[in-house]
């Protein structure tokens, strides 16, 4: 119980990081696109959201190490895979990117693998 | 440049399986069979072990940027998709974990999800400042 519990820690921290990454990211541009420099990059730091996203990131890393303590290196690991399902649905929704149906094909198969991690 | 994206491709993949492998060797030596408190969980997050998992974790993650400058996404994920099947060999040969069957075909059902993705184009709408 314990364990699905760390994993969906993991999977909601993940993918709230994910999304604001890609976000802010593609609000900034490309990084190293003409005229980038390290004061651009600096300018990073002044992203409150691109902040909260390394903060999301920091919290799924703790909770993956606690993870592994607790369960098996073959459950843990494929188990944060359901991340892929979840940013593939916000990805639709809240980025409004185009998903085409591979993608979603995709999607279902990870979705049906973790299922079967149960 | 060929030849050195495969030797970088598979830094990723081994960088990402023996950290993960060695943050689990790490955790499971230091809190095996202890009651789980906060203080315990921070002295396994600065055991060696862990520590140079998170090392390699780290080389993974800049490992994997380098790659995705230099090659697509969609020759990425496919590639380093082994990762969870290399992950599973791991903890069946090294750390003696019980695998099911069923567990084998979720963790094969996952690669072949990331290998259909890959089968997409990477970008679906243009980049730039919103």
């Amino acid at each position: 119980m314990i364990q699905w519990l760390l994993v969906a820690v993991i999977v909601a921290a993940t993918t709230i990081a994910d999304v604001l990454q890609s976000r802010e990211m593609k609000r900034v541009g490309s990084l190293w696109s003409a005229g980038a420099s390290w004061s651009g990059l600096a300018a990073l730091l002044h992203r409150p959201l691109l902040i909260a996203s390394v903060a999301a990131m920091t919290i799924s890393f703790i909770a993956f190490m606690i993870l592994l303590s607790v369960a098996d290196l073959s459950f843990a690991v494929p188990a944060t895979a359901a991340t892929y399902v979840i940013e593939t649905v916000l990805a639709r929704f809240v980025l409004r990117e185009h998903v085409c149906y591979r993608r979603w094909a995709g999607a279902l198969l990870v979705a049906c693998g973790v299922a079967l991690l149960v | 440049m060929r030849l050195k994206i495969h030797v970088l491709a598979l830094l990723v993949i081994l960088a990402n399986v023996l950290g993960n492998f060695l943050l689990s060797l790490g955790m499971k030596a230091y809190m095996a069979g202890a009651q789980p408190r906060a203080l315990l969980y921070v002295k396994a997050f600065f055991s060696p072990v862990v520590l140079f998992g998170v090392a390699l974790l780290i080389v993974w993650m800049l490992s994997r940027m380098t790659l995705m400058s230099w090659a697509d996404l969609s020759f990425i994920l496919p590639v380093t998709s082994i990762g969870y099947v290399l992950s599973a060999v791991m903890g069946k040969l090294f750390l003696a974990e019980d695998i099911s069957n069923k567990r084998w075909i979720g963790t094969l059902l996952i690669m072949a999800g990331t290998l259909v993705v890959s089968f997409t184009r990477p970008r679906t709408h243009k980049a730039g400042p919103a």
